[in-house]
């Protein structure tokens, strides 16, 4: 078993953002580092200091009856921010934004029961996005576990297929232990949440604290270096290919390796495209990039893969939101496929060459062994694959038609919010058409600048995400791009943010409407509006105003600022209005046009080659210039 | 193209070495639930190693399958090593308690059946014996076929239980 190491000096220099981090997944301690004498103490207190030994300034989440004795100890932290939340989802979903925007740890604490079964969402959430996070959970005593008790619920076992890992703590002096394994399995390998669950009778009983604690963990141990071989195998590929493409992922963004991403891209110089989870992880304004594939991706990104004859896939994992039908995805095209996890390597796709480990030591190893193999042979040429791309990059651009009911295009407001915050703001949507559109039209030039709820699909991810983020980077302006379903699903944490002055605006795309759930029954239900009407701007005919709730007074009530915007001549100086406001939280009731829908798309279960640009119009893939 | 070929669907035989803490059998048999793996059987006890149990899973699976299952497995935290055994290089024995019909007539019958399979009484009342029997799964379904027109009134197995041939161990090739 390793010790535990920090990052070489020289690493740490040429990452200055990673400095004091341990991003080796050899390291076994997450923190500072600190070491401490033992000391007596109750198994509450063990918990708080666990958590200051750790590093942790911020934790979300509401007490109750199991947890109630560490929030005696927690309220004495010189170094603890406790936010108090409205409900423990929102506690999830704000660690979760806090980790995706910061990469630390994100921390929640709940109580037993029915605080533990509301963190089911965020835990499922960050399990399927690789998001760290540790959520502490009060359980019943332990002499009462299995009797049905008050606030009795089994999360391990619930939670168990939804996070990286579960543990249940009824003995206090396990404590530090469990704390320390739970931070390490959270960020090293693929990142993800785990549940530490721990007994009332283990909070109050005394312990022996001291720090740091040893680590078990006999069968973790996640894979850091690719193969050498591979690597060089992947190269020479690289060189060979004529219609290459880099499908890149959220593991970029995970593993930090964006700047190392981009010196291998710039190297080859190959298309690159990438995911929903990857906005950000290589400049959209970089002539390389050809766009976000998948469902409601470009053209010229889908047509790079569906045309492509080597696939260099890292830190992706062949979503079927991605690869639309599996069958038919990227026909033509060899796979090389590096990840963290074995598991996903052929999971989906079959991976001709396979390289397991962390992309940040891989990536500079295939740049090197690229420039090598190019050394010899000579750089490939390209040049008619970027031809191919070109003209679809530039014959079919993103873009909206002008809704013909007079109401402002939402998309045009995702684009202006995006373009008057820049990239240095921090973006969080809901899910829906909203998120789709905030994903293409607002321009994402850095990591951790765009958060959502990617694979779980979880509406209300928006405003408590936000809210996490903004403890995470104060200085940040941080939207919610959010819908009106979306919306009225977690918006008591306006209350949150009001009272603790976290600043976040609110975009509320409001088409009175389940809006992707509405495109759909336009698109493949004739039109039949099955409970999609949500009366937040006009009523289901569209004759009359009906708001309920009305957004600007809901925000009012929650001590936030409301505002409402329904011309698009006004859609800028709203946006300004809210971005002078820096004292309280914003929302703005932006009344859109509910028949606008999202496009490209790729209908569920047909070939990605069957894309269509607009309604029933495919784009001429084969045209010659 | 999912994957090169698949190949053919087959009984194969893991041993799964897992830390013995609570919780973890219900981790392992979930996973085999959630990604829709089918179990053939599963059997666990403790190992030579303190603090380590051994479970012995028979699974149906093709080779592209079979190494999504054990790096499935391999992903939870509480596993320490996976290893397939394959029947030549293994012995794999099953347990088997069964229950059967003997009256004074049949009994005769009954116990030369059993001594044929080298199988053991191991209960006897007036109306009925309990035979115990060990081998290989075949074995154990010939054993059974030839005692059912007796009237098989209850059966217990174990699942199977398997170790590699030779004398190198599943734990000292976890902790090298």
């Amino acid at each position: 078993m390793s010790t535990p190491t920090q990052e070489s000096p020289a690493a740490a220099a040429a990452h200055p953002e990673r400095a004091g981090r341990i991003t080796t997944a050899d390291a076994r301690l997450y923190g500072p580092g600190r070491s401490t004498a033992p000391e007596t103490m109750t198994g509450s207190q063990a918990i708080v200091r666990s958590l200051e030994e750790l590093g942790v300034t911020d934790v979300f989440g509401i007490p109750g009856g199991a947890i109630l004795p560490t929030y005696d100890p927690l309220m004495d932290s010189p170094v603890i921010n406790h936010i108090l939340v409205r409900h423990e989802q929102g506690a999830g979903h704000a660690a979760q934004g806090y980790a995706m925007a910061t990469g630390k740890v994100g921390v929640c604490f709940a109580t037993s029961g029915p605080g533990a079964t509301n963190l089911v969402t965020p835990l499922a959430d960050a399990h399927m996005d690789s998001v760290p996070m540790v959520a502490i959970t009060g359980q019943v005593n332990a002499s009462v576990i299995g009797t049905d008790a008050f606030q009795e619920a089994d999360i391990v076992g619930i939670a168990t297929p939804i996070t990286k890992h579960t543990f249940l703590v009824t003995d206090a002096d396990e404590i530090p232990q469990v704390m320390a394994e739970a931070f390490h399995i959270a960020s090293s390998g693929r990142p993800g949440p785990v549940l530490v669950d721990i007994t009332k009778s283990a909070q109050a009983a005394t312990t022996t604290f001291s720090w740091p604690p040893r680590l078990g963990l006999a069968g973790y141990k996640p894979v850091t270096r690719g193969h050498a071989k591979q690597i060089r195998e992947a190269a020479r590929m690289i060189a060979a290919a004529h219609r290459p493409v880099f499908y890149i992922g959220g593991g970029i963004i995970k593993a930090e390796a964006h700047q190392e991403f981009r010196e291998l891209a710039e190297t080859a110089g190959a298309p690159v495209v990438n995911t929903l989870m990857a906005r950000g992880a290589f400049p959209d304004s970089h002539p390389l990039n050809v766009g976000m594939p998948g469902m409601h991706g470009s053209v010229s990104a889908v047509a790079a893969l569906q045309q492509a004859d080597l696939l260099i896939t890292l830190g992706a994992r062949f979503d079927d939101r991605v690869t639309g039908q599996l069958d038919t995805f990227a026909p033509e095209a060899k796979v090389i496929h590096a990840d963290i996890d074995p598991a996903e390597i052929s999971k989906n796709r079959y991976a001709d060459v396979p390289i397991v480990g962390s992309l940040e030591a891989i990536i500079p190893e295939l740049t090197a062994a690229l420039r090598e193999v190019t050394a010899s042979t000579g750089a490939p040429d390209y040049s008619p694959w970027w031809t191919r791309l070109n003209r679809l990059r530039e014959t079919y651009p993103l873009g909206w038609t002008e809704p013909e009911d007079g109401k402002i295009a939402p998309q045009k407001v995702i684009q202006r919010i995006g373009e008057a915050s820049g990239p240095e703001a921090v973006y969080a949507a809901g899910v829906g058409q909203h998120q789709m559109w905030a994903a293409q039209f607002i321009g994402y030039e850095r990591p951790r600048q765009w958060l959502n709820s990617g694979g779980l699909g979880t509406m209300g991810y928006a405003v408590p995400a936000a809210m996490g983020a903004a403890v995470g980077n104060p200085d940040r302006t941080v939207w919610a791009i959010d819908g009106d379903g979306c919306f009225q699903m977690t918006n008591q944490e306006l209350a949150t943010c009001a009272i603790n002055k976290i600043p976040i605006k609110v975009a509320v795309i409001n088409n009175s409407s389940l809006g992707m759930v509405r495109q759909w029954q336009t698109l493949f239900y004739e039109s039949r509006y099955s409970n999609t009407h949500l009366n937040t701007a006009v009523s289901p005919s569209g004759e009359q105003v009906v708001r309920i709730p009305d957004f600007v007074a809901l925000a009012e009530a929650y001590g936030c600022a409301g505002l409402r915007c329904e011309r698009e001549e006004d859609i800028d100086s709203v946006i300004a209005q809210a971005l002078e406001i820096n004292d309280r939280p914003v929302v703005i009731d932006f009344v859109v046009s509910r028949d606008s829908m999202v496009w490209p798309m790729v209908p569920a279960g047909v070939s990605n080659s069957d894309i269509q640009v607009a309604r029933n119009l495919t784009p001429d893939f084969d045209e010659e210039d | 193209m999912p994957a090169a070929d698949a190949g053919p669907e087959a009984r194969r035989t893991l041993s799964v070495l897992v830390e013995d803490v609570p919780g973890v059998l219900a981790k392992v048999s979930g996973l085999f639930a959630r990604r829709a793996f089918n179990i053939h059987s599963l059997a666990v006890g403790p190992s030579e190693v303190q603090g380590l149990s051994r479970i012995t899973v028979v699974v149906d699976a093709d080779p592209h399958l079979l190494e999504q299952i054990t790096k499935q497995l391999n992903k939870l935290i509480n596993v320490i090593k996976i290893i397939e055994l394959e029947p030549a290089a293994s012995v794999q024995r099953e347990h088997l308690l069964i229950k059967v019909r003997a009256d004074a007539a049949a009994r005769l019958q009954v116990t030369q059946a059993v001594e044929l399979f080298r199988a053991k009484i191991v209960d006897v009342s007036t109306d009925s014996l309990t035979v115990e029997a060990t081998g290989a799964a075949d074995k154990l379904d010939a054993l059974l076929s030839v005692l059912e027109p007796f009237g098989v009134r209850e059966i217990v197995r174990s699942g199977t239980l398997a170790i590699s041939r030779g004398a190198k161990s599943m734990t000292d090739k976890a902790f090298k």
